[in-house]
C-alpha cells in the first residue's frame, strides 16, 4: 500500500538539499470522497463477492456454511479492528515497533472526526476515520480468503476462534511490518533534520530514528502497493497449512465433488474484479495519476490472466471452461495487487498472463501430484499468484520497463522523487519480504490451527460432514426446492 | 391397456411430444431422471479435478394407452427419439390392470 522511500539515500545528497518547510496539512474533499467509495467497494469484494465465488464451488449441502463463515469473519474482524486491531497495526509500537504497533489507539482512543491520516503526498491527508475503515476492509477479507482451502470440512466454532487469533498474531503484525510508516511529512522532517545535523551524532541518531520508525519489512525497502504479501501470500500459506492440518474431505479423490453453481461463482468473480478497483486504486489513498495507473493495471492484468488461462486450458485440456477463465482472472488480480501502483500497464498485462499460467500449473498438476485437498485453490491462486506478483513488482517498478519507479521522499524533502533503480536491491527486498511472510504466517497458522484443534476440534464428525455443514452446523439449507 | 415407459435424451422431449400428439396420444407423464446404461458416464473437469459422472441425466416418459395404439406409439417414439449415437435410451412396455378417471369414476380404456 505504501510508497517506499529509498531509505538508504546517501547523507551527502541530503546535505545539499534545500531545507524542507512543513506544509499545512490539508484534507481534500475529492480524495475523501474517492476513499469513502473505495472502502465500500472492498467490502463488496468480500460480501457478497468472495462468498459467492467460494459458495458456488462447494456442494449445495455446504453452500450456507461458506456464506456464514465469510459473513461472520467480516463482522467479527470489524469488531476486533476498532477494538485493538487498528492500533496494533497502525500506531507506533515503541520498542516493538519493527514488528507490531502499540495499544495507544485501542478502542480508537484519541481519534475523532477531526483526526487525519497521511497519504503519499506531502501535506495531503484524509480523515482518519476513512483510513480506519479502508484498512478494516483489508483485515476483513484476508482471513475470509483462508476458508476456501478447507471448505466443506471445518467446525464453525473452531474456525471463528482461529480467525480471531490469526488476525491478531499473523495479520496485524505483518500489515504493521509492511505498511506502517510515519508518512511523507515525517520522512521529510527526518531528512531535513539529518541534513542539518552536521557531525552532531546525537542529532544524526534522532533524525535516523524519525526516518526509520517504520515496520520491519517497510525498512527493508520491500514494495507492496495493495497487499500481495499482507493479504494474498499471508492468507494463501495459512490456507495450505490449514488444509494439511485438517486433512482431506471424506471421499476426496473417490467421490465426485463438482461445484454446485458456477453461475454463483461467475457472479462472485465479477464482483471481485469490480471491487478490486477499490482495493488497488484505493490503496493510493488519493485520487490522482497513480490511482489511475492502479486502475488500468487492475483492468489489463486481469484480462491478460483470464485470456491466458482460457487458452492454455483449451490447448491442454481440450475445452475452454468458465471456471478456468474466472480463476485466471482472480489469479491476475492477485498478482497485480502488489504491483498495481508501481508497474506500467504493459508490464502488468504480462504479469497477469504469466501468473495465470503458473497458477494453472499449480491447480491442475502440483495439487494432484502431492494430493493435498486445497478445496478451492487458495494456495494455488492466492499464495502462488501473490508470490509471483510480489517478486515481479521488484522488476516491473523499473522506469525502463514502463514502471512508476521507486518513490524517494528523502533526497529532496517535501517532494516525491524517483530513486535510481538497482535490480539486485529492489528484487532482494521483495524476496526477503516474501520469505518472511511465508515463514511468519506458515508457522503462526500452524500453531493456531493446532490450538483450535485442541480446544474445539477442527473437524466435524464424519456424519456431520457427510450430511453437509448447512443442516448439521447451522440448521438451515440453502435451497428448499 | 399398456404402460409404456420410455427413457430418452432430454433434448428430444419436445420433438417426441409433438410426434406423439400428432398420432393422437392424449396425455403423458414426464420426469427428469438420472441413470446409466451402456453409455456409462462422462467426464467433467473443474480446474484440476476430473470427475466421472456415472449417472447421466435423462427424461422418462410414461404413457398408459389402449392395446391397439401400442405398435404405432412404439414406432413413433423410436423414430423421433433416435439420434443414432450411444445413449438414445430404452422403451419398456408393461400390462396395466385397471385405470380410473377420478372426476367421473369411468374405468378401463374409457378412462384413458
Amino acid at each position: 500500500m505504501r510508497y517506499l522511500s529509498k531509505l538508504a539515500a546517501p547523507v551527502a545528497a541530503l546535505a545539499a538539499s534545500p531545507a524542507f518547510a512543513q506544509a499545512a496539512p490539508t484534507v481534500d474533499k475529492g480524495d475523501t470522497a474517492f476513499m469513502l467509495i473505495a472502502t465500500v467497494l472492498v467490502l463488496m469484494m468480500t460480501i457478497p463477492g468472495l462468498a459467492l465465488f467460494y459458495g458456488g464451488l462447494v456442494r449445495s449441502k455446504n453452500m450456507l456454511s461458506v456464506l456464514t463463515q465469510v459473513f461472520a469473519i467480516v463482522s467479527i474482524t470489524c469488531v476486533i479492528w476498532v477494538t485493538y486491531g487498528y492500533s496494533l497495526t497502525f500506531s507506533d509500537g515503541g520498542s516493538m515497533n519493527s514488528y507490531i504497533g502499540g495499544l495507544s489507539k485501542a478502542f480508537l482512543r484519541g481519534v475523532d472526526y477531526n483526526s487525519i491520516a497521511a497519504t503519499f503526498s506531502n501535506g495531503v491527508y484524509i480523515p482518519e476515520y476513512v483510513y480506519i475503515c479502508f484498512q478494516m476492509t483489508f483485515a476483513c477479507i484476508t482471513p475470509a480468503l483462508i476458508v476456501g482451502a478447507f471448505a466443506e470440512r471445518v467446525k464453525f466454532s473452531s474456525l471463528i476462534f482461529f480467525c480471531a487469533m490469526w488476525v491478531t498474531f499473523v495479520y496485524f503484525p505483518i500489515a504493521h511490518m509492511v505498511w506502517w510508516w510515519g508518512g511523507p511529512d515525517t520522512l521529510a522532517a527526518g531528512a531535513t533534520a539529518l541534513a542539518a545535523a552536521g557531525t552532531d551524532q546525537v542529532a544524526i541518531d534522532a533524525a535516523n530514528a524519525m526516518i526509520f520508525a517504520n515496520g520491519k519489512i517497510f525498512n527493508w525497502g520491500a514494495l507492496d502497493f495493495a497487499g500481495g504479501t499482507v493479504v494474498h501470500i499471508n492468507a494463501g500459506i495459512a490456507g495450505l497449512v490449514g488444509c494439511l492440518v485438517i486433512g482431506k474431505r471424506i471421499g476426496h479423490g473417490k467421490e465426485a465433488m463438482p461445484p454446485h453453481s458456477l453461475v454463483m461463482t461467475m457472479i462472485g468473480a465479477s464482483l471481485l474484479w469490480v471491487g478490486w478497483f477499490g482495493f488497488n486504486a484505493g490503496s493510493n489513498l488519493e485520487s490522482n495519476g497513480i490511482t489511475a495507473l492502479a486502475m488500468i493495471n487492475t483492468f489489463v492484468a486481469t484480462a491478460g490472466a483470464a485470456v491466458a488461462w482460457l487458452f492454455i486450458e483449451w490447448l491442454l485440456k481440450g475445452k475452454p471452461s468458465l471456471l478456468g477463465m474466472v480463476t485466471g482472472a482472480v489469479a491476475g488480480l492477485v498478482a497485480v495487487t502488489p504491483a498495481s501502483g508501481f508497474a506500467g500497464p504493459m508490464g502488468a498485462m504480462v504479469l497477469g498472463a504469466v501468473a495465470s499460467v503458473v497458477c494453472f500449473f499449480f491447480c491442475s498438476t502440483v495439487k494432484n501430484r502431492f494430493g493435498y485437498d486445497d478445496s478451492l485453490d487458495v494456495f494455488g491462486v492466492h499464495c502462488v499468484g501473490g508470490i509471483i506478483g510480489a517478486l515481479a513488482t521488484g522488476i516491473l517498478v523499473n522506469t525502463a520497463l514502463g514502471g512508476a519507479g521507486i518513490p524517494d521522499y528523502l533526497s529532496q524533502p517535501g517532494t516525491l522523487q524517483v530513486a535510481p533503480y538497482v535490480f539486485s536491491v529492489a528484487f532482494m527486498a521483495q524476496v526477503k519480504a516474501v520469505l518472511f511472510t511465508l515463514l511468519w504466517s506458515g508457522v503462526g497458522s500452524f500453531i493456531l490451527f493446532k490450538l483450535a484443534d485442541l480446544i474445539f476440534g477442527l473437524r466435524p464428525t464424519p456424519d456431520v460432514e457427510r450430511e453437509g455443514l448447512d443442516l448439521a452446523e447451522h440448521g438451515e439449507r440453502a435451497y428448499a426446492l | 391397456m399398456k404402460l409404456i415407459i420410455a427413457v430418452i435424451k432430454p433434448f428430444k422431449l419436445e420433438e417426441v411430444r409433438e410426434a406423439l400428439t400428432a398420432i393422437g396420444v392424449q396425455g403423458l407423464m414426464v420426469s427428469e431422471v438420472k441413470g446409466y446404461g451402456r453409455q456409462a458416464g462422462h467426464t467433467e473437469i473443474y480446474r484440476g479435478a476430473e470427475y466421472v459422472v456415472n449417472f447421466v441425466p435423462k427424461v422418462k416418459l410414461e404413457l398408459v394407452v389402449p392395446d391397439n395404439q401400442v405398435a404405432k406409439i412404439m414406432e413413433t417414439l423410436t423414430n423421433t427419439a433416435r439420434t443414432g449415437k450411444i445413449g438414445d435410451g430404452k422403451i419398456f412396455v408393461l400390462d396395466v390392470e385397471q385405470a380410473v378417471r377420478v372426476r367421473t369414476g369411468e374405468a378401463g380404456e374409457e378412462a384413458l
